[in-house]
């Protein structure tokens, strides 16, 4: 409790490049960034896969293989390999690793349509595309939601390891404050970021509230 | 022949200027150190495997209880869905205080992500089992502790080891975050990979982390062949 007084006490904490405003906008903006070209790259992916059925084998592979590279070392060694010059060695592999769990959800999502609901909207006229954008997406939405949820938590807590080589963010206090045995500086910045994971946690689960038709939900009873 | 040419230089047993991959794997494999790569893989294999197991012994009487009294399971999958959504490295940071820089850091929160993932399955797995099946179950006399153990758990075996899969690989990834509060087993190769800083650590610590996390895995789908022998059967005909 009083490491906690004394970070969140003191006021050069609270202004300037190393101050807790700016690391959490750092935080934010990698986390952000990584997330949506993740986003960009594994749901039109996903979607494909899902919708054409190709191809699906691979994405589990990849997604098994994915979950068990250490996130420490794609980060140490992509650092070595490409130097750091720019935060580039450091994006990659925080998009590397947050792509596998929105491709595969976006994935088994659109394969885990009922099928009588396809062919239904086929049966009514819909074309290809159509019955993709407007009948397996909405209800695939919840586990495509998923994917984006596990892979932001995966992203904010490799984010906060990626101050290790050298990347701004809360993981600076942490990691700063531990090599110089700064402990108010290590307990702050972990407070800090465990509610910044928890408010992503809660954002998500507003999001999924407000965007997940009510009858794919079941708050509503269909019959 | 340039396969061939790779193949002599890695394996070349001297070589001038810094050493090849197999060069360094070889030397630094067992050096009798605490910091060789024998023993940072025991280290590794004691703090990845502890939780994975932790995790269903935790795990399993609370999926129970959750089947039992409905009421349980939203609070309980909230409570660890949380838990699960915890950055690893803060959690081993504010942990440090009560548990010192020790294994038990690493392994207490490794435990709770497990759970995190393992109860649903255990829910999950008790309700896949049909329900003509427990009033059979019912019918022939099978009191309510012996139907679990030898009709119910049984038929919940592959979704339950499922999620063992899923806890076993992340794990054995995890653990080398440990690394940055200095108990990472494998993964103190990639602190030493940066400070150096030398690029064949890191790759062989990448290497075997995900060769310990695919053999984890085969285990475990060989222990669902072995547990589940009917799947096979049913199949067969």
């Amino acid at each position: 409790m009083n490491w906690l007084l004394e970070f969140f006490g003191k006021a050069e904490n609270w202004s300037g490049s190393g101050g807790i405003p700016m690391r959490l906008l750092e935080h934010l903006e990698f986390s952000v960034m990584a997330l949506a070209l993740a986003v960009v790259i594994a749901i039109p992916l996903g979607l494909l896969i899902g919708h054409t059925g190709k191809g699906g084998l691979g994405v589990v592979v990849t997604a098994n293989l994915a979950r068990a590279l250490p996130t420490l070392g794609l980060l140490v060694l992509f650092v070595l390999l490409l130097g750091t010059a720019s935060i580039l060695p450091v994006i990659i592999p925080l998009v590397l690793l947050a792509i596998p769990p929105i491709l595969v959800n976006t994935f088994e999502g659109i394969r885990g349509v009922d099928p009588e609901l396809r062919d239904a909207a086929y049966g009514m006229g819909l074309r290809g595309g159509q019955v993709l954008g407007r009948v397996l997406v909405p209800v695939a939405l919840p586990l495509i939601l998923l994917g984006l949820r596990l892979s932001a938590i995966q992203v904010v807590a490799t984010t906060t390891i990626a101050a290790y080589t050298g990347l701004g963010g809360l993981g600076r206090f942490v990691i700063d404050g531990f090599s110089t045995q700064d402990y108010a500086s290590v307990v702050g910045g972990s407070v800090l970021i465990v509610l910044f994971a928890l408010v992503v946690q809660v954002l998500f689960t507003v999001v999924r509230w407000v965007t997940v038709s009510p009858g794919v939900s079941q708050r509503v009873k269909t019959r | 022949m340039a396969s061939g040419a790779l193949v002599a230089t890695l394996l070349s047993p001297v070589s001038d200027g810094p050493p090849t991959l197999w060069e360094w794997l070889g030397r630094n494999w067992d050096t009798g150190r605490v910091d060789s790569i024998k023993n940072l893989l025991v280290d590794h294999l004691i703090m990845s495997l502890v939780p994975i197991f932790a995790a269903l012994v935790v795990a399993l009487p609370l999926g129970l209880a959750s089947v039992r009294w409905r009421w349980l399971y939203q609070p309980t999958a909230g409570v660890f869905n949380v838990i699960y959504a915890l950055p690893s490295l803060p959690v081993f940071m504010l942990l440090i205080q009560f548990s010192g820089l020790s294994k038990t850091t690493v392994i207490v929160p490794l435990t709770f992500y497990g759970c995190a993932v393992l109860i649903p399955s255990v829910v999950d797995g008790l309700g896949s089992v049909p329900d003509h099946v427990r009033q059979s179950a019912v019918a022939m006399g099978f009191t309510p502790l012996r139907r679990l153990l030898q009709v119910e758990l049984p038929i919940a075996v592959p979704v339950v080891l499922a999620g063992m899969r899923v806890v076993a690989v992340s794990s054995i990834s995890l653990v080398s975050v440990g690394a940055l509060i200095g108990q990472g087993g494998l993964g103190m190769l990639f602190t030493r990979a940066y400070q150096n800083p030398f690029v064949p650590p890191a790759l062989v610590g990448i290497v075997l982390i995900v060769l310990l996390a695919l053999v984890a895995d085969g285990l475990l789908v060989l222990a669902q062949r072995l547990l589940t022998p009917w799947v096979r059967a049913r199949r067969a005909t």
